[in-house]
């Protein structure tokens, strides 16, 4: 796999990376091949045609929304920067954080989490889950044999579980109250951690 | 009740049809003088066949039996066992209590029962040629073809693992505790030395996959137990042959030396390399012959079929490992050969194999029944009583022992609940009823042996096999209330899951990219050059979308009905639409709530990591949340392409962005232009030139992303002018791609659509649509400039 400081040393800015996401040297590296490989042409950035040639994401109910997240609005491509970035989210909660209020909340802290994955229903991006936005999101998840009117029954109940201020939309801090629930939020994914599979 | 009616119609027409038969030939030696040598008789000839009778008058009426016998019978006893399969499937409750295996072998008892009675004997079909030539092949073929493959290579070193090491653990336990118990004189069976042991030992260490994998599928178990039990049971097939002879010929032996022995273990090698390769060496040819099988469609099954079947048997022309070899045959042919031939022969190759290995298994245990009541046991409580205790004890020791040992390398480690399935789901079968039988003579004890494999195989699948379910689901269920939850927390819990898979995915699960990197390049250039007929580099989203098209097809064509239902409901809903915007607040009751949960339950999309879209043993993978999915996504880019040209600019470049094809192109112009013919689809490309497209397929776009556009109310004529400057602007973008279908999609003017692509039974489009969109679909040809041939279209909106 190339000499770790080889190929540390092709990655621009690689210390305020690790620094900012919390990734070690060896994930930050495994996460550049993957972009490589994921980069065939060698642009040195993605294309969401890149991300689109992974079969299992096309598979996957809100592929398309994942793959979204990681295009701010108005951007075509994502460099190396943007890409750890992003996946620096699923990185599990460091328990141990010093409380520190001058700093800002790290990437992968319950918050952000959160919000990454309130962009997820919101894609207007106007900080508030219209019952339109949930309707899509549930016909993405939900098979076909859901109605309408089923689906719709889904929606408003979702609504008025969540909504403490009647506007007939859930709002990021409803979400997060709503979301306290969830227990096992964003469990790292296993491929960041560095050992193999045998 | 119309049910138990038909079981037992069916249960009383076979043991008619059993009865029948042997009655039937225990009076058919009647005027007919053998013209076979004795010779050439088949192994399984019964009393009084072969009475001549010479000097016998011409009859009107005469019964050639003999001369029929022996297709005769092997097809009655395989109509008997179909027949008692679909008898099972009948009653459907009972299939899901009661795994298959033990209803064939219960059906066994009965018909050996019945043979019994009428002091037949069995067919000797278990001779040691007819079952590891005939039986065993196809039931290994079906392993070996139907293997998953990704997750079977990631895991392989744990497979290997349990296999080789669990099985030696095994063996080697049993043997030695038996020994031990051998020593006790209140048994009763000292003679049996250690190496005899070691031999049934290692009879009854083979684990078979069949009632386990059932289980394991009904109750969604995780993937990676699923690869690791199925990998286990294929390789210990070899392991346990392997040990088979070399202890049966340690076991022969007086004295055994040292030297031997470890020549023996080398030889273990050489027979698992040795039988890779040749799989290795013959899938390759089968891949470079189906090469040049364009203009002989019809052979090309034959060809899989034999070069596998080749393989196998000369693996053991060369006694080195034939399941090896013919399993390793299939795994490296399956994915040339299905690039090369037909789609024809693609499912005939597929439903062959799953017909020929279902047929064989269900033999296999249906014989095992007859068998057990027809032969001549020798029991021995203790012995027998203490090597069933040992097989479950040796099993759940080693599971746990090496379970340890390789979780560390593992990055999903097996919790105890999956070491409990793994070793409780150790199931004897097949293999090691065969190894019985096939015993030396020479072994004092050989009917002893044979009646404790048998009653060990009978412990296992009945009792283990009928209990794993419950138990698995008891242990399982440790959800809360889910009443307690709240909606919210489930649909949020589910996308956060399939969120966390789909980074999973990004990120690529291969640990070994490397390596996997580097095949695929090899594979590429060199490999593919060679053996597949076209290589163009397809990547795997347009032959995924290929494959769905061509399925979506077919369905359609076989079932007509229930698609006429997506038209009206998309009418249907969008005045529901309308009328719901402005319902005030619904009130829910709990029940209403309690639906709610259900429907989410049962219709959520599940994770792909939990969902073991593999095989199941006994019919062809079919995948239907994934189809859902990618026909969604498949119409709603059709609907964007076909609407692309009147978008607003924004909209219009997300959705750009996000196209799976290069716009305007279709899946079709993605294949060779004879394989398909002329493809009517949508937007024109037959005015793509086709190889000059060939780099834009490596790239596929993502379709568009119905989430991601926000609705905007269109305006038709400003639209297509500037759309038409701006899909210019976007054409100069794409790398050295030039359409000219802007022009004929100009001309499909004064069509109104909005922006939203969506799967189309459930339709939602903007309001200022006024149904536009909606009567597009139902109706083709309000599509003014574009109407006949679209052969496919009607198919391809109506996602499944």
């Amino acid at each position: 796999m190339g000499s770790t400081n080889s190929t540390l040393l092709k990655i621009p800015n690689v210390e305020e990376l690790m620094q900012e996401t919390g990734f070690s040297s060896v994930h930050i590296i495994r996460l550049y091949d993957r972009f490589k490989a994921l980069d065939k042409e060698g642009r040195g950035h993605l294309c969401p045609h890149d991300f689109g040639a992974i079969k299992e994401l096309a598979m996957n109910p809100i592929g398309d929304r994942i793959i979204g997240a990681f295009f701010s609005p108005g951007q075509e491509t994502v460099d190396f920067n943007t890409f750890v970035k992003i996946l620096a989210h699923f990185r599990p909660v460091d328990k141990d954080r010093p409380r520190d209020p001058n700093s800002p909340e790290p990437i992968n802290s319950r918050s952000n989490k959160l919000k990454f994955a309130f962009q997820l229903y919101d894609q207007d991006k106007d900080g508030k889950i219209s019952r339109d936005e949930l309707l899509k999101v549930l016909r993405d998840m939900l098979g076909m044999q859901v109605t309408e009117e089923q689906l719709e029954s889904i929606a408003d109940r979702t609504i008025q579980e969540a909504d403490l201020d009647r506007d007939d939309a859930i709002s990021f801090e409803e979400f997060r109250k709503v979301s306290a629930k969830i227990l096992h939020l964003k469990k790292a994914p296993v491929v960041m951690s560095a050992e193999y599979d045998c | 009740m119309v049910f138990n009616f038909d079981v037992r119609a069916h249960l009383s027409f076979f043991i008619f049809c059993v009865m029948f038969v042997y009655g039937f030939r225990a009076n058919a030696n009647v005027a007919y003088k053998t013209t076979t040598s004795p010779s050439k008789l088949p192994p399984w000839k019964t009393m009084g066949e072969t009475d001549a009778d010479p000097g016998k008058t011409q009859m009107v009426f005469t019964l050639n039996y003999p001369r029929i016998q022996i297709p005769f019978e092997i097809t009655l006893w395989v109509l008997l066992a179909s027949f008692a399969k679909i008898g099972f499937h009948v009653y459907h409750k009972i299939t899901v209590w009661v795994p298959e295996s033990c209803l064939l072998i219960s059906i066994g008892f009965i018909v050996g029962g019945i043979m019994h009675l009428v002091h037949e004997q069995p067919p000797a079909v278990l001779t040691s040629n007819a079952f590891f030539l005939y039986m065993l092949p196809p039931i290994v073929l079906d392993s070996g073809y139907f293997m998953p493959t990704r997750p079977f290579f990631e895991n392989f070193g744990t497979v290997l693992w349990y296999a080789v090491v669990g099985t030696l653990w095994n063996s080697i336990g049993i043997g030695i505790s038996l020994f031990a118990i051998c020593q006790i004189e209140a048994f009763g069976v000292q003679d049996i030395n250690l190496q005899e042991n070691l031999l049934f030992a290692s009879i009854i260490s083979a684990v078979e996959p069949v009632a386990v994998l059932a289980v394991f599928e009904d109750i969604s178990i995780h993937e990676q137990l699923y690869i690791v039990v199925f990998g286990e049971c294929l390789f210990n097939d070899a392991v346990t042959v392997v040990l088979y002879n070399l202890f049966s010929h340690i076991a022969v032996m007086p004295v055994v030396e040292a030297g031997e022995v470890f020549l023996d273990i080398g030889s273990f090698f050489v027979v698992g390399l040795g039988g890779v390769l040749l799989g290795l060496l013959f899938g390759f040819v089968a891949a470079f012959s189906t090469r040049f099988t364009g203009k002989v469609r019809e052979i090309e099954p034959v060809i899989i079929f034999l070069y596998s079947y080749m393989a196998y048997l000369i693996a053991e022309l060369f006694a080195i490992s034939s399941i090896m070899a013919i399993v390793t045959c299939a795994l490296t042919m399956k994915y040339y050969v299905e690039e090369n031939v037909s789609q024809h022969s693609c499912t005939t190759i597929r439903h062959v194999i799953k017909m020929v290995g279902s047929v064989s298994e269900t033999l296999i245990f249906f014989f095992l029944g007859v068998v057990t009541i027809t032969t001549e046991h020798q029991w021995n409580w203790g012995y027998i009583l203490f090597t069933l205790l040992f097989a479950l004890l040796w099993r759940g020791l080693g599971i746990l022992v090496l379970t340890q040992i390789i979780n560390p390398f593992r990055t999903i480690p097996f919790n105890f609940k999956d070491q409990f399935a793994l070793s409780y789901g150790g199931l004897r079968g097949a293999v090691s009823f065969a190894l019985a039988f096939t015993l030396p003579e020479s072994i004092g004890h050989k009917k002893l042996f044979i009646t404790g494999t048998i009653v060990v195989i009978i412990f296992t699948v009945f009792i283990q096999g009928i209990t794993i379910r419950p138990l698995l689901k008891l242990m399982n269920v440790r959800k809360t209330n889910r009443n307690l939850e709240t909606i919210n927390v489930e649909i949020h819990k589910r996308l956060m899951e399939h969120t966390i898979t789909g980074i999973e995915d990004l990120c690529g699960q291969w640990s070994h990219y490397y390596w996997k990197d580097k095949f695929m390049k090899f594979n590429n250039r060199i490999i593919r050059k060679i053996l597949i007929r076209d290589t163009r580099p397809e990547s795997s989203i347009v032959a995924l979308y290929k494959k769905l098209e061509l399925q979506n097809a077919m369905e359609i064509l076989d079932t007509m009905s229930g698609d006429i239902s997506a038209a009206p409901t998309d009418l249907i809903s969008l005045h529901e639409e309308r009328k719901n915007a402005s319902k005030s607040r619904k009130k829910f009751l709990p029940s209403d709530v309690t639906n709610m949960h259900d429907l989410l339950s049962k219709n959520m999309y599940k994770i792909r990591q939990r969902t073991v879209s593999y095989t199941n043993k006994h019919s062809l993978p079919t995948d239907i949340t994934a189809r859902e999915i990618l026909m969604r996504r498949h119409t709603s880019l059709r609907r964007s392409l076909r609407a692309g040209s009147f978008h607003g600019t924004n909209a219009a470049k997300m959705s750009q962005k996000f196209l799976s094809l290069p716009m305007g192109q279709s899946l079709n112009s993605g294949f060779p232009p004879g394989r398909f013919g002329h493809t009517g689809d949508g937007d024109t490309e037959t005015e793509i030139d086709y190889p000059s497209n060939r780099p834009m397929f490596r790239h596929p776009k993502r379709s568009s992303s119905k989430a991601v556009m926000p609705l905007r109310p269109l305006d038709t004529l400003k639209e297509v002018a500037s759309s038409v400057n701006m899909l210019d602007e976007q054409n100069e973008q794409q790398i050295g791609y030039r359409t000219s279908h802007l022009r004929s999609n100009i001309s499909h003017s004064g069509h109104q659509t909005s922006n939203l692509p969506y799967g189309s039974s459930r339709n939602y489009s903007n309001k200022d649509c006024e149904g536009g969109e909606q009567q597009s679909w139902p109706s083709p040809h309000t599509w003014v400039q574009k109407p006949q041939n679209d052969v496919q279209q009607p198919l391809m909106r109506r996602p499944r």
